[in-house]
């Protein structure tokens, strides 16, 4: 080393080695790091979903076999090295339609939650702040709607809407409104009273702003409980809707469609047709509730904390 | 004489604000609660006006009807020769920025979900007042120096915060639009006496460094006159009395006033004084007593008080009681 006459210390000269944007990058990587080992149910939940979410995007290139196409030279197969998780009764690969079938179950499950869940939050939280008539009127709407049985008025919306995935998403959607709704209204009932809404008003916040910014962020974590119970739901009453003929068809796959109809009269002579399929919609449902109890927590400022 | 004439920046006249009690079929109306029952007052620009009274009496509601955040039943506001009451939903928005309100409870009146910064920004992005996020944070800092917390304390969510704190972050949001009139409801009420110094001590500073004029509602006699200017005494929905503070605390007229300031207590325990304790309890203003409202209690009471609406009369320069024996327009 050469020796420094009277170079200032070392300081300025460390932060200028380093790209502007690398401790920016490294910073997130590191909370990323930081908010996994602090909710490893939560950064679990997130892999299970993404995996999910990789294998059916990438399902032509995942899987070994055809979902459609069956090897009538193997009906019935046990799980085994070819078929690792067996093949139903037209000879189908159970894991290849598991992989494609992912595809349905992921938009259905997500997209019904989620739609059901915007939708009935906005009902709920408009009907709430603003109260008098419009609040009447939305309550005995949603009244109407809780009177039919979920699976009833899912059926009816697919019934009256047609086959197909979207359809089969907003029939789906359709029960979970009713519940959210009143889930957000009686939420935002609370908050109405409190004085820091009373604040915004004061502050000169228009209606819209206080809803949003205000009564939405304090009502997130009731609604989130609410959209990963009914994913679960959601994917399952798919299959009823299949089964019924108001939704995706055989021989297309679904999670739902592989566990319904003829596939539970097998479930002795061949469980595994049936076994993995509920095994994959645990998996998902599980994911779900387990991240986003993890994003309920991390939207929390009381439960943040500053780790070093 | 006065050489300087103060000049009014708030006039209330008549306000009245009466609550529907409904049930029974249609949600009929059963009763009402008088909450506010026809005051009127003026507070000039750059003094503090105290309004004191038991809970319950009104002086919160006042506040709020001021700002429009419980509409009044009737009566107006006039803010600067505009009349508040009148205004529409968009305009109304607009005079938010004139008169900001500083709220009793400094747990509750900040959302706990919104760091410190959004807290007190938000006004300024409501308003327009400052082009982009970083003008906008200037001002923040700017502001929470201004009440004894630094820029540190920014990204910091409320919770984080004592009372103390937290009431500094209120009142600095209250000042982020740079009002003329602050209304403070209950401003000091809920903090430990230490920091209720601290905090009235700021409010005096801020008062002073700005021009701002203070509403300034509390049920603590000792703190209102240590920060008012003038004191008007509400009792069930009316003013009974309103005089500049330091008259009021010495030569108080009406015998609610009295009996009120008697109970003040002194840091002097060898201090002999006379405490007048009313009779009963206080009336319910659903269904307030004929008359003066304070008849059923009144020591003064003649035959003619449950008849006699009482109006503030001037007894002396500035000096308004609202009492017929005291004001001598009835032999007692």
């Amino acid at each position: 080393m050469t020796t420094s006459v009277g170079v200032p210390a070392a300081a300025d000269g460390d932060r200028a080695i380093v790209p502007d944007s690398a401790p920016v990058r490294r910073g997130r990587l590191h909370a990323l790091g930081r908010i996994s080992r602090r909710h490893p149910l939560g950064a679990f939940g997130a892999f299970v979903l993404l995996t999910i979410v990789v294998v059916a995007v990438g399902a032509p290139y995942i899987a070994p076999f055809d979902p459609i196409e069956g090897d009538t030279a193997a009906l019935f197969s046990p799980p085994s090295s070819t078929y690792w998780l067996g093949t139903d009764a037209f000879g189908r690969d159970i894991l290849s339609r598991l992989i494609y079938g992912a595809r349905v179950s992921l938009m259905v499950g997500l997209g019904a939650s989620l739609l059901g869940v915007v939708v009935g939050a906005s009902l709920g939280i408009v009907a709430g702040y603003r109260g008098g008539w419009a609040d009447i009127i939305t309550q005995r709407v949603m009244d109407a709607m809780f009177a039919f049985p979920m699976l009833l008025l899912a059926l009816a919306m697919a019934a009256v809407l047609g086959p197909s995935l979207q359809n089969v998403i907003i029939a789906l959607a359709m029960p979970i409104v009713p519940r959210a709704a009143r889930i957000a209204r009686s939420s935002v009932l609370v908050l109405k009273a409190t004085a820091f809404i009373e604040a915004a008003r004061a502050t000169g916040c228009s209606d819209l702003r206080i809803m949003v910014r205000h009564v939405l962020p304090n009502t997130f974590a009731p609604l989130l409980i609410i959209a990963t119970a009914y994913l679960g739901l959601a994917v399952v009453q798919e299959a009823a809707l299949d089964y019924l003929g108001a939704g995706i068809q055989e021989p297309e796959p679904s999670w739902g469609l592989m566990m319904s109809g003829a596939a539970t009269s097998l479930a002795l002579v061949a469980p595994w047709i049936v076994i993995f399929p509920g095994l994959a919609i645990f998996l998902m449902v599980l994911a779900s509730n387990l991240l986003g109890d993890a994003i309920r927590d991390l939207l929390d400022p009381k439960l943040q904390r500053d780790y070093p | 004489m006065n050489t300087v004439v103060a000049q009014s920046l708030l006039q209330i006249r008549n306000l009245k604000k009466y609550f529907s009690i409904r049930g029974g079929v249609f949600s009929r109306e059963k009763a009402r609660v008088h909450a506010v029952d026809d005051v009127s007052f003026e507070i000039m620009k750059g003094e503090t006006l105290g309004l004191v009274g038991e809970s319950g009496c009104g002086k919160s509601t006042t506040g709020r009807a001021i700002l429009r955040l419980i509409e009044p039943t009737s009566g107006e506001v006039w803010f600067q020769g505009e009349n508040v009451t009148k205004l529409d939903k968009r305009s109304m928005r607009h005079l938010r920025k004139e008169i900001q309100m500083i709220f009793q409870d400094p747990y509750s009146s900040l959302d706990p979900r919104m760091t410190v910064s959004s807290i007190i920004g938000e006004a300024l992005l409501v308003h327009g007042l400052t082009p982009g996020r970083k003008a906008r944070e200037q001002r923040v800092v700017e502001l929470l120096e201004t009440v004894g917390l630094s820029s540190e304390h920014m990204g910091r969510y409320p919770h984080e915060f004592s009372g103390g704190q937290r009431q500094r972050i209120g009142i600095a949001r209250a000042l982020a639009v740079n009002p003329k009139l602050i209304v403070c409801d209950e401003a000091v009420s809920a903090l430990d006496v230490s920091v209720q110094a601290q905090v009235v001590n700021l409010l005096e500073d801020l008062q002073e460094k700005f021009g701002l004029t203070y509403l300034f509602i509390a049920h603590d006699l000792s703190v209102v006159e240590h920060i008012s200017t003038r004191v008007a005494v509400m009792y069930l929905g009316k003013i009974v009395e309103l005089a500049p503070a330091k008259e009021l605390y010495v030569n108080p007229r009406h015998p609610y006033a009295e009996a009120l300031l008697s109970a003040v207590p002194v840091p002097d325990p060898t201090a002999k004084r006379e405490r007048i304790i009313l009779e009963g309890d206080v009336p319910s203003p659903v269904n307030p007593p004929s008359g003066c409202r304070f008849h059923t209690r009144c020591a003064l009471r003649v035959p003619s008080c449950s008849q006699n609406e009482q109006v503030l009369t001037e007894v002396s320069p500035g000096h308004w009681v609202a009492c017929q024996v005291r004001t001598g327009a009835v032999a007692a």
